[in-house]
């Protein structure tokens, strides 16, 4: 589904993850799969809406500046998401906020994504965590 | 179409249809055929990978992001082998007295409600973690509380052999956690009862039921159901309802009884929720230990209560107010994150209500009163002065504009957080305990059943589970439909003679 719109697609998941400009082909296939997969459970009405919602913002970004998104400055891509954002129309903020879930889930929805921020949780638990000096509270095994 | 026939079919098999379950096997005993429809599926222990992705697609309804017709709150509820309490974090409070007489359902006593919480209670394990299984997340909350002249509860959880995995939500993936998956469920099917999963159950008829059997879909966790996938016609001269609040009230409505029974879908409450965090100097344990150990109770004074948590990164990152660089600098600093759950304790409102559209799916109607603004705006003010008593340096409120106030912002929170910072449909807000729909009461122009479970006029027809409150419970509701379920259960064994009269064992 997302393929009809992949370029305008991605300028908005780097507009929302900046960090998201430097994933390999790779990285990006496996995000898009994840929002696709999150799509295609929902009704096809909703599908057609975000289709149409990231060609509506290439084209308000095409009349507003001049630009489609993807060729779009970082801070003019953000300026643009910033103010629809904070549109006085609950459906644009509606849209606005779907398509950033999207883009989280491309990003932070990937296991190189969590590892990114961080993120350890395991089925091991306490007992991962044995190696102290590693950080505040760590070696606290129970 | 097949057809299958059995005495009493318990639609659902979270905290309320897993009780019921549990409860019936003396029916079972006595060659009574007791089944219970599972929509979702059941999953092997392995299964349990505690990838975020997967196993919210696994085990919840929309991946938990089922969206109000608003498109403003999002709603987490399971859709598994287990429901909700394979998902939940395990907290097990018995409800007020001041609840439970506000809610005043004639033959309803908070003493019969504690009695039966506390047998359910020992039933799974609920007990206190003691200080050493405490991670900083939680530890600091406690701290951070005190600081500000403020006592934080622990919260009991039934867990056993708890490994501090820090995945409740996820499932736990050593089956540490007790919910119906792993105590009433297994109990019931060795008591003889039988459990369907990926059963949908479409309509309700007169003592039928129109079934659905899926198969697994390519990929998909879980075992196959039992039963061939198809439609089934099933016969039930007693069914009991437990599909939820969302779910209970749309099978109900689709199966056309909103016409004898006004009040079927109305009184949805849900505890709206947002997420802070607070940004300390250094790492601290919170993607490890159990997620939530303390809880804040202002019901009575402001109307909100603060939870600790403890969300994986895309739920995390959802939650957060705004993107771009900022953003990313606080999802880095994840390692360095303590959380925290505002909850809003709203009430029952007109128009907060529970539809189907026209194929049957359930809609849910939800709109922000005043009032569960200014309870979130001060949830929102309590909780960042928790964080900066704990030593934060930084926090994210989504109620702040804009939402990060430096550690130097401490004394001006007041007029930091506001509740004209809350903008529906931009400020990342859920839910996940979805109550009420089939509320109880005394006849059908106040309600949908009686303080039994039993649905007014159509004495075969029972509901157990969170769709019963007739308002808001303040507090996590588990225990609280279980002991509710247990009184339909009671019910249903106290009439089973009458309404099983004339029929074989139901054993072929």
């Amino acid at each position: 589904m997302l393929g009809r719109v992949r370029r305008p697609f991605r300028a908005l998941v780097v507009g929302f993850v900046p960090e998201s400009a430097d994933l390999s082909a790779d990285e990006w296939r496996r995000g898009e799969e994840l929002a696709e997969r999150l799509l295609s459970g929902r009704p096809g009405r909703v599908r057609r809406q975000v289709t149409l919602l990231i060609l509506a913002l290439n084209l308000i970004a095409a009349a507003r500046f001049g630009r489609t998104l993807p060729a779009l400055d970082p801070s003019t891509r953000s300026r643009l998401l910033t103010s629809l954002q904070d549109s006085p129309l609950l459906l644009v903020r509606r849209g606005v906020w779907g398509l950033r879930t999207l883009a989280f889930l491309v990003y932070y929805g990937r296991e190189q994504g969590r590892a990114a921020v961080g993120y350890r949780a395991s089925a091991s638990g306490w007992a991962s965590r044995r190696s102290p000096g590693t950080g505040a509270g760590e070696g606290r095994e129970p | 179409m097949r057809s299958a026939r059995c005495d009493v079919a318990i639609i659902g098999s979270g905290a309320g249809g897993g009780t019921v379950a549990q409860a019936l096997i003396p029916l079972a005993t006595q060659g009574r055929r007791v089944i219970v429809f599972e929509q979702g599926g059941r999953l092997e222990q392995a299964e349990f990978t505690g990838i975020e992705t997967e196993m919210a697609e696994s085990l919840y309804e929309d991946g938990g992001g089922f969206l109000t017709e608003e498109g403003t709150l999002s709603l987490a509820f399971g859709r598994t082998f287990g429901g909700s309490t394979a998902v939940y974090s395990g907290t097990s409070l018995v409800p007020s007295a001041r609840v439970i007489e506000a809610w005043a359902v004639p033959g309803l006593t908070h003493e019969d409600l504690v009695s039966r919480c506390e047998r359910h209670a020992a039933n799974n394990g609920v007990h206190l973690l003691p200080p050493e299984q405490i991670n900083d997340n939680n530890r600091l909350f406690r701290e951070g509380c005190l600081g500000i002249g403020l006592e934080a509860e622990q919260f009991p959880v039934n867990v056993r052999g708890c490994r501090g995995a820090s995945l409740c939500n996820l499932g736990c993936p050593n089956g540490a956690k007790q919910g119906t998956d792993r105590v009433q469920l297994p109990a019931a099917e060795r008591g003889g009862v039988e459990v369907v999963t990926r059963a949908e159950v479409r309509r309700i008829g007169d003592r039928r039921l129109v079934i659905r059997v899926e198969r697994p879909g390519p990929g998909e966790k879980g075992a196959a159901s039992a039963w061939p996938a198809g439609e089934y016609s099933v016969e039930a001269p007693i069914v009991v309802v437990a599909g939820g609040s969302v779910g209970s009230s749309a099978l109900l409505l689709r199966s056309g009884l909103g016409s004898a029974l006004p009040r079927l879908g109305e009184g949805f409450t849900c505890h709206p929720a947002l997420i802070l965090v607070g940004e300390h100097e250094r790492e601290i344990t919170n993607d490890v230990g159990h997620p939530k150990s303390y809880y804040l109770d202002r019901s009575v004074e402001e109307r909100f209560v603060l939870e600790t948590c403890m969300y994986f990164p895309f739920v995390t990152a959802k939650n957060l107010t705004g993107f771009g660089p900022d953003h990313s600098t606080m999802m880095r600093s994840f390692r360095r994150l303590q959380m925290i759950l505002a909850l809003a304790c709203d009430r029952a409102t007109q128009g907060n209500r529970i539809s189907v559209d026209r194929s049957g799916r359930p809609r849910v109607h939800y709109r922000f009163t005043p009032e569960v603004r200014e309870a979130l705006a001060a949830a929102n003010r309590a909780a960042a002065r928790i964080f900066f008593a704990a030593g934060a340096l930084r926090v994210h409120a989504p109620l702040a504009n804009p939402p990060l106030l430096a550690r130097d912002e401490a004394a001006r929170i007041a007029g930091r957080i506001t509740a004209t910072a809350f903008i529906p449909g931009k400020t990342s807000i859920s839910a996940a305990h979805l109550m009420g729909g089939c509320g109880m009461g005394s006849s059908p122009t106040d309600s949908v059943t009686d303080s039994w479970g039993r649905v007014h006029g159509l004495p075969w027809l029972r509901i157990a589970d969170s769709s019963l409150f007739p308002d808001s419970l303040e507090i996590n509701p588990y225990l609280t439909v279980m002991a509710l379920a247990d009184r339909t259960a009671n019910a249903v064994l106290e009439d089973a003679g009458r309404l099983l009269a004339n029929r074989g064992t139901g054993l072929s």
